[in-house]
């Protein structure tokens, strides 16, 4: 009975994996949030049940986004109603947008192509179809 | 009794009864009814989902909305609650040596709040999701029912408060003078820890319920970014308490396997020290890691870093655990009989869904899967791989006691085999499809990504197992408690050694002789 060397080995086993788990997830997180300094901002808006989108020449978009390949973006996410989730699944992108409350995503696609973008926290009625594009054009400016 | 069909007393004075076993047995009755009632509505979603394209069995998302909402909240507080605490009122009395609850009359108080927060909640049918984020619930949610939900949460809240005083009050004061705190057995420890956690945690989500309420007739507009207020602060505030208690709800079902895992392994516990230990260390610190569902809400990088270390600091007591069941089956001479199999395969689900957790906890991966099937496949190898086996393997366990009859070994074998492999093949499944990006709480999904459907669709088999295994546990509990052969009531299983609850000589009003 009590506590032997077996469960002591254990239990630091554990620990040693926790720690691993727990500084690398660390360094990752530390190099997503890193923005880009030359990222473009785009306002994202979600609303019963549809995302707008702003760009910074103010063009303005309603559920289909078009990027550029190549290019850093920084997206500003608005909620005009209830909390929705910004979510861009295949390009990792996702954050809360909170009424009252400006939140911040960004990133960089390197590959051209469609994606589809998504609510990620329940908004009511629709937000099963809270659904849109993105499409990735290559940039033939440069 | 209800159960004890042997010698029957009128169920009127079960009903009115405040000793401890009969407000236990309506505690488990209740709990079993809601978990076949909470069961019909899961196999309604997981059908509805098994293709894509509205309208598949629920016609309108609305109702879609408003059945998994009330099946979160029917499994959550009128099951797992509830049962947890009929099988603490049977046996945390007996295991501290006191004749019964601390404060009888309350404790019959408590439960008989349950059924009226339960007439609430179904009543209502909510859509507000079992979360209830602001300000969905409070500027767009439909009422009645969105404040039918908030009455019947409160009600429900009062009385697990009550009842967390009166177990904390029975084994600290109660407990038998020659029985020292330390050497209390590990399920009233379990029972022990969650009260007190109960009680920390539980006010501030009733402060929260009035303030949501408060929002929604306008008077005010603490959470309602329309009238000043702030979302956010309401997750702070639902998470302070369901943090902790989701330890609430789980931990009763560890202290239950700790019951079963020793006597049909034949062998004493490993560490009884180690068992207390890891249960008070999951109640300390279970505060600390309520912001690990709040990661993508716009959380500043070091609040973030400071939530994952308390989320990852809850890991090692959990092993802890596994590690004392494993310690005490080494060697021993184990029966597989129903209770076993069911601990057994809790503990390999609890130990899946914990390293599982170890992955969400960590920020990045976060991420990926928070808000997708991950989350519902991870939270479900909890609530029904650990809580579920946890609870079933307790109610076998119980069931000769109770019934003085034996239930049926090879039915139970089968429920056992079905529930397991269901288990398994529906909830690592969702894990898949949250990693394919399938968000949670949706009515339908586009059928243009076929690996969805797919997964979908085998998930929604294994949930079917799962409901043919409960199938199966219905209809015996039912025959065997009241034809099933006649039970030896000194060593049911034939293990050897003694039992040392006798339940009905513990009950002045029981018709048994004691056994
Ligand atoms: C037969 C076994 C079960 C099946 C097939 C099942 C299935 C489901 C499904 C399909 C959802 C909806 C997920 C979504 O769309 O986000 C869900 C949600 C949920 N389930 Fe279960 N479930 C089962 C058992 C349980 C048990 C035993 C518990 C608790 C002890 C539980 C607690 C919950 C909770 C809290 C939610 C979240 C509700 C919400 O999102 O508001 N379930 N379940
Ligand atoms: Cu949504
Ligand atoms: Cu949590």
């Amino acid at each position: 009975m009590g506590h032997d060397t077996a469960e002591w080995v254990f239990v630091a086993i554990v620990i040693a994996v926790l720690c691993y788990v727990g500084v690398d997830s660390w360094i990752v997180q530390k190099a997503v949030e890193d923005v880009p300094a030359n990222a473009e901002v785009i306002k994202v808006t979600g609303q019963q049940w549809f995302w707008s989108f702003e760009h910074a020449d103010g063009t303005k978009e309603i559920s289909t986004l078009h990027v550029k390949k190549g290019h850093a973006y920084v997206f500003e996410i608005y909620s005009r109603d209830v909390m929705h989730s910004f979510n861009i699944p295949d390009w990792v992108v996702f954050e809360d947008a909170v009424p009252g409350h400006v939140n911040h995503a960004w990133f960089a696609p390197d590959t051209a192509g469609t994606y589809p973008i998504q609510c990620r926290e329940y908004c009511g009625l629709l937000h099963y179809n809270m659904r849109g594009s993105l499409v990735v054009e290559d940039d033939n400016a440069t | 009794m209800v159960l004890e069909l042997q010698k029957p007393r009128p169920v009127w004075q079960i009903m009115f009864s405040t000793h401890h076993t009969d407000v236990g047995y309506l505690y488990l009755v209740f709990g079993i009814i809601f978990l076949f009632m909470g069961g019909v509505l899961a196999m309604i979603i997981r059908t509805h989902l098994f293709f894509p394209g509205q309208g598949v069995l629920i016609s309108d998302s609305a109702t879609f909305n408003r059945i998994f909402t009330v099946h979160g909240l029917t499994m959550l507080f009128l099951f797992a609650l509830p049962v947890a605490n009929g099988i603490g009122n049977i046996l945390v009395p007996i295991m501290v040596r006191y004749k019964d609850m601390a404060y009888p009359k309350l404790n019959a108080i408590a439960f008989w709040m349950n059924p009226v927060g339960a007439a609430l909640l179904w009543l209502g049918f909510a859509d507000t999701t079992w979360v209830s984020y602001a300000p969905y619930s409070i500027i767009r949610a439909p009422g009645p029912a969105a404040d039918m939900f908030i009455f019947g949460m409160k009600i429900l809240g009062v009385s697990s408060i009550l009842s967390s005083i009166n177990f904390v009050v029975t084994i600290l004061k109660c407990k038998h003078p020659d029985l020292p705190l330390r050497r209390v057995p590990l399920f009233a420890w379990s029972m022990f820890t969650v009260s007190l956690m109960t009680i920390i945690a539980m006010p501030t989500y009733a402060a929260a319920l009035i303030m949501m309420l408060t929002d929604r007739l306008g008077l005010s507009g603490f959470f309602n970014p329309f009238a000043g207020g702030d979302p956010i602060a309401y997750l702070h505030l639902f998470w302070f308490t369901f943090h902790p208690e989701v330890y609430i709800f789980l931990l009763p079902a560890i202290g239950m396997m700790y019951e079963i895992i020793p006597r049909f392994s034949r062998k004493p516990l490993y560490s009884q020290a180690s068992g207390v230990f890891a249960f008070v260390m999951l109640g300390i610190i279970g505060f600390a890691s309520w912001g690990h569902h709040m990661y993508s809400t716009g959380m500043d990088f070091t609040t973030k870093v400071v939530f994952m270390i308390g989320t990852l600091a809850a890991v090692p007591a959990s092993g802890m655990h596994v590690f004392n069941f494993l310690a005490t089956m080494w060697g021993g001479r184990i029966r597989f009989a129903a209770p076993m199999k069911f601990a057994v395969g809790g503990i390999a689900l609890f130990f899946s869904a914990g390293a599982g957790g170890v992955l969400n906890s960590a920020m990045p991966l976060d991420f990926i899967t928070h808000g997708t099937y991950w989350v519902v496949g991870h939270m479900h190898l909890f609530l029904i791989g650990t809580i579920g086996f946890g609870f079933v393997g307790m109610i076998y366990y119980m069931f000769p006691y109770v019934t003085g009859r034996m239930y049926n070994e090879k039915l139970a074998s089968a429920h056992f085999v079905l529930m397991f492999w269901g288990t398994v093949q529906t909830f690592f499944t969702q894990h898949l499809l949250g990693l394919e990006g399938m968000p949670r709480r949706v009515y339908d999904y586009p059928p243009e990504f076929s690996s969805w459907t797919t997964l979908n669709q085998i998930s929604t088999i294994g949930a079917w197992m799962i409901g043919a295994s409960f199938a199966i546990f219905l209809a015996s509990l039912i025959y065997y408690s009241a034809k099933g052969k006649p039970a030896n009531m000194d060593d049911p299983w034939g293990i050897g050694g003694k039992y040392y609850y006798p339940v009905a000589a513990k009950n002045p009003h029981g018709g048994h002789s004691g056994y």
